[in-house]
């Protein structure tokens, strides 16, 4: 269970979040839609503890992200994240990206560690691709690596951030059906996301961020179809 | 028909000087570039500020012509009295001039590689350490790789100015056979073409291990 609870976080003089709470269950997905600048990206890298918080607090199956004595290496191993771009590790084939954390993180043997790897990339459709290196790979198998190499860590928690958003919109589709595959066997995952569409079909909940608050957060159904605050709607017709 | 005083034997002398050259070269590298990537990751990793003092010793290095630095380098340690060999001498100073200008390689190098990539590795659960021997240091090679073999061929057409120290290395070396013979022209050539058959090699190398490392990437 992910708890977040009164956070917030500046960058400088900037509120970028302004009191963020959110409970995301075992095997639930949510989606987190808003505007650019609105947040979202942000909190997700405060899960895993990429930033820091001002106040506030994220727990992560009862382990405070932001607590001193925290091993956030440790932690990291159970929260997966993918980004926007696609952060392949260029020097490396597709297998050695993805086996390269289970073996220096995990501490397992290289056998073990291809093994996992071959799994979960046939699981993201590149199973043809081991050897390849990433500059020969398009940018939504690059993408689908990137699912593969945090999917390697076997983590509980999967954060994606605007996953499809460097994407050429041709390439978007393969990389959320991967995401609805996870979405369907049950992985717990936080999409930050811009595609209405995937957050309406595969989301438990749906919450909408606007300038540093969750303005509202509710079922797909009701988000999409009877949004409560004003903000909400504009936004939604904007991108509609 | 061409005709020269050039012998056998004198050929040896400048071969032997062409030995002196390269080994002053490697000792002035090899050093240079261990110094080199120790403050080119500390300078990486520290705030500029912090940085100040080294990166000022680094600049006097590279910003003092290097015959200055090896004549005072020899007078200092002479007045000293550390008895240090010419020889020596010149190998520590052109190895604290290859670090100052290595440390700036490697520092670039360093911050060519994308943040976003770091924090990917990190988000993986790597550690800072795990992080810099698997993906930065890596990724840096082939960005500072191009530079570093300039620098390295610099060096040794450098070394030349040892020289002054008495010390025989190649260009000295034709030096006195020019002297002696009087065929300046030739002997300069065969000069240039050992210095060329030194450098070549390094050329080579470097540009096999890049094009190999574009072929991935």
């Amino acid at each position: 269970m992910i708890e977040i609870e009164n956070v917030h976080k500046s960058f400088g003089a900037l509120q970028v979040l302004k009191g963020i709470d959110l409970t995301v269950q075992r095997g639930e997905v949510v989606s987190v839609i808003g505007g650019s600048g609105s947040g979202k990206s942000t909190l997700l890298t405060c899960i895993n503890g990429l930033e820091p918080i001002d106040k506030g607090r994220i727990v992560v199956d009862g382990t405070e992200v932001h607590a001193r004595d925290t091993d956030l290496n440790k932690l990291r191993r159970k929260i997966g994240i993918v980004f926007q771009q696609f952060n392949a590790f260029p020097h490396l084939t597709v297998l050695e990206n993805v086996t390269l954390a289970p073996r220096k993180v995990k501490g397992m043997g290289r056998k073990d560690a291809e093994e996992i790897a071959v799994q979960q990339l046939s699981h993201v459709g590149l199973a043809d691709k081991l050897n390849v290196y990433p500059s020969r790979l398009s940018g939504g198998q690059q993408q689908r690596m990137a699912i593969a190499r945090a999917l390697a860590m076997s983590p509980d928690y999967i954060l994606f951030d605007e996953v499809t958003s460097a994407l050429d919109p041709q390439l978007v589709g393969e990389v959320l059906d991967t995401l609805k595959l996870l979405a369907d066997e049950g992985m717990t995952m936080i999409c930050v996301t811009h595609e209405m569409s995937f957050a309406r079909d595969v989301s438990d909940r749906v919450a909408f961020f606007h300038k540093g608050v969750m303005a509202e957060i509710g079922a797909p159904d009701q988000i999409f179809g009877d949004p409560q605050q004003e903000e909400t709607r504009q936004f939604l017709s904007s991108v509609r | 028909m061409f005709d020269t005083a050039l012998t056998f034997n004198d050929l040896l002398f400048m071969l032997k000087g062409a030995g002196v050259t390269l080994s002053v070269t490697a000792f002035a590298v090899v050093g240079g570039t261990l110094l080199g990537v120790f403050f080119g990751v500390l300078r990486s990793q520290i705030s500029p500020w912090a940085a100040l003092p080294l990166t000022f010793v680094l600049d006097i290095f590279r910003s003092v012509p290097l015959l200055i630095q090896l004549i005072l380098a020899n007078a200092f340690q002479a007045i000293a009295g550390w008895g240090i060999s010419p020889f020596v001498t010149s190998c520590i100073v052109l190895a604290l001039y290859t670090s100052a200008y290595c440390t700036e390689i490697v520092r670039g190098a360093i911050e060519a590689v994308p943040s976003v990539t770091r924090r990917a590795a990190r988000s993986l659960g790597m550690t800072w350490g795990q992080d810099l021997t698997q993906i930065v240091f890596p990724m840096a090679l082939r960005v500072g790789l191009p530079s570093w073999i300039g620098l390295t061929l610099g060096v040794m057409k450098d070394s030349a100015l040892v020289m002054w120290l008495g010390i025989i290395e190649l260009l000295r070396a034709s030096q006195i056979l020019v002297t002696r013979l009087q065929e300046p022209m030739f002997i300069l050539l065969v000069t240039g073409a050992i210095y060329f058959a030194l450098s070549f090699p390094i050329a080579r190398l470097g540009s096999r291990l890049e094009k190999r490392w574009q072929e991935n990437d």
